[in-house]
């Protein structure tokens, strides 16, 4: 047995924008490995660089200097690459075009093998993904993106994810866009799917209190940087770094004060 | 196609037990509010049904419920605007005792919207138009609601309040794509407040930012508040624990209709309703042992409002249903010092 390569392996990758005085370092010297079958959460708050490092391992960006490989080579051929590695993004409505039903587009999805199944098949697999995030095929039948609710667009995206069954997924702020009962729904889903795919996933939020349930491991992003990482217990409950510890303070928790004030009650049924 | 004629609804609303207050007059009231859409197929979908609740000065009082339940059509409702297809079915919505309804979108946007009730819109970035700086998008607000042409007094007034609420006056230069999405919420809160509105209604203002721009824009809000800016606030949002921090009460919503309606702490730790119970079961949190216990997502969806309802309208949801809960109307009733839409609430 050959050592067992990294899913994803970055040494010392900058990834830059502009140039001159404009110059941003959106990955600031980032290294890490990701293991196969493992579940990484990358964490930060807006602009750090979760969404950039999620592109680099698209084979989107190339990243400017550095080190990037997936499963011990870079990046070159995005279609086959993409046959292995694939996403869920924030806003399913922008994923899906409006002109199109949803079952078309789905069957579309098949254009990334190499061998395209019989049309059988395709309508079979579609209807098995569709019944795997708990939605009868003819509730969907003719029905354009914006005719579906926030939740269950979400839950079409995951769909597509049962049909291509990726190596990877990368799942960039899945659930910040539907509403804290749905989330739990979609959560059910994503490990589902990585229960039954053996999949790798990366899960990119700023809710450090998802991050916690879902992820293996966790990695705090501040900056560019990839600030602490290590065990959820570890990272959540003993945080080392002040950004940790902001990122955990800044959400709302129902047993711990939050704002410096307190609400009046007034009004109250006698 | 079987519809729900008006008068049968307001013969089955619920009685309110008024609020026992000091002041007589109430800042804002809404009385047994009913409000449908009208699509062209001649159907009503009746968005909002039997909304009650009274708020007084210095009050914030939260709203949650999942997308889709009814909320953004009872923030129309609140200020009166009412743009085809949504249509005012029955009841009231009252300012200081003064009555919003049946008035034309157009006097609502001239007197209302701004001085009586002012909005804070979830997505800051379609609030404001791209090839405008905000200094022009904040003038427009006073210009539009007060006779003033004297640019140089506008600007002023607008710097010295951007100075209040502690925002760089170099944002005012700006055109919205160059500021960040907190700042650009920020911009939104600071506009639609600028004429010192007496009701606030802030839907969803922090959704679509991470947790520590949600922090510092909800900061913002409150400063506003204690410096009396506005003094009540009406804040919707389908984050729980968010309404821990911001709302003195709550209301929990459901298919467009109030299902809880009680004090922060009554509702977050001690919730009655199944679907608020429901609720506070899909919340996740970082604390110790926590990572063991699965997350309870509420099974099926919301029903048709399209479709008359006869029972409860969670019944199909419901882990603890009985089978008169399909028959029987829900009406609020008085459990526990809060008001409940359960027969079977304890």
């Amino acid at each position: 047995m050959p050592v067992e390569t990294d899913i994803f392996n970055a040494k010392n990758v900058i990834c830059t924008f502009g140039h001159g005085k404009k110059l941003v370092k959106a990955i600031d010297d980032v290294s890490f490995g990701i293991k196969d079958q493992e579940i990484v959460s990358l964490v930060g708050g807006s602009g750090c660089g979760k969404s950039v490092l999620a592109k680099i391992m698209l084979g989107l960006i190339k990243p400017s200097s550095g080190q990037f490989l997936y499963k011990g080579n870079e990046i070159k051929n995005l279609k086959t690459h993409w046959r292995e590695v694939q996403a869920v993004f924030q806003d399913p409505f922008s994923c899906f075009n409006q002109f199109f039903t949803i079952r078309s587009q789905l069957k579309d999805s098949f254009g990334i093998f190499k061998k395209k199944p019989s049309k059988r098949e395709i309508e079979d697999r579609v209807d098995q993904a569709l019944l795997a995030v708990n939605i009868k095929p003819p509730e969907i039948e003719g029905k354009y993106p914006f005719e579906l609710s926030g939740g269950q667009m979400q839950r079409m995206l995951l769909a597509r994810i049962f049909i291509l069954r990726p190596r990877v997924l990368i799942a960039d702020e899945p659930t910040s866009m539907v509403d804290a009962c749905v989330r739990a729904n979609i959560l059910d889903y994503l490990m589902k799917i990585k229960s039954e795919l053996k999949m790798t996933i990366v899960f990119i939020t700023h809710d450090i209190g998802l991050a916690y349930y879902v992820s293996d491991r966790m990695f705090i992003m501040h900056k560019g940087k990839i600030v602490e990482h290590g065990s959820p217990d570890d990272v959540a409950l003993k945080p080392k770094n002040p950004h940790t510890q902001q990122l955990l303070d800044d959400i709302p928790d129902i047993n711990k004060k939050w704002l410096e004030r307190e609400q009046k009650v007034l009004n109250v049924v006698e | 196609m079987p519809t729900i004629e008006s008068n049968n609804i307001q013969s089955t609303t619920s009685e309110q037990k008024s609020p026992q207050t000091k002041n007589s007059v109430p800042i804002f009231e809404v009385k047994n509010l009913h409000l449908h859409y009208l699509t062209r197929f001649g159907e009503k979908i009746h968005a909002v049904s039997d909304v009650s609740f009274s708020m007084d000065q210095g009050e914030v009082l939260g709203i949650a419920g999942e997308s889709g339940c009814g909320k953004s059509t009872l923030v129309n409702g609140c200020m009166g605007l009412f743009i085809p297809p949504l249509k005012p079915t029955s009841g009231d919505v009252l300012v200081s005792g003064e009555s919003l309804m049946n008035r034309e979108p157009d006097e609502v946007r001239r007197n209302v919207l701004g001085r009586k009730v002012a909005m804070i819109p979830q997505g800051a970035f379609n609030s404001l138009n791209p090839t405008r700086k905000i200094k022009d998008l904040a003038a427009d607000m006073i210009e539009s609601h007060e006779n003033t042409k004297d640019k140089k007094e506008i600007y002023s007034r607008l710097r010295e309040r951007f100075r209040i609420i502690g925002m760089d006056e170099s944002i005012l230069n700006s055109y919205p794509i160059q500021i960040t999405a907190g700042m650009r919420q920020r911009s939104v809160i600071a506009i639609s407040t600028l004429l010192n509105p007496k009701m606030v209604i802030a839907d969803e203002p922090t959704s679509a930012l991470d947790v520590t721009t949600q922090k510092s824009v909800i900061k913002m809000i409150f400063e506003l508040l204690d410096k009396g800016v506005f003094s009540t606030m009406i804040f919707i949002t389908h984050e729980l624990p968010l309404l821990r921090h911001v709302a003195g009460r709550i209301a929990v919503m459901y298919a467009g209709e109030f299902v809880e309606l009680g004090t922060t702490d009554q509702v977050i730790f001690d919730p009655r309703h199944p679907y608020t119970k429901a609720l506070m079961g899909s919340m996740l949190s970082a604390e110790p042992g926590q990572r063991q216990r699965k997350p309870i997502a509420i099974e099926g969806a919301p029903p048709n409002l399209a479709k008359p309802i006869e029972g409860c309208r969670f019944a199909d949801r419901c882990p603890v249903v009985k089978p008169e809960c399909k028959k029987n109307k829900q009406v609020m009733r008085i459990v526990a010092d809060r008001q409940v839409r359960c027969q079977y609430a304890s």
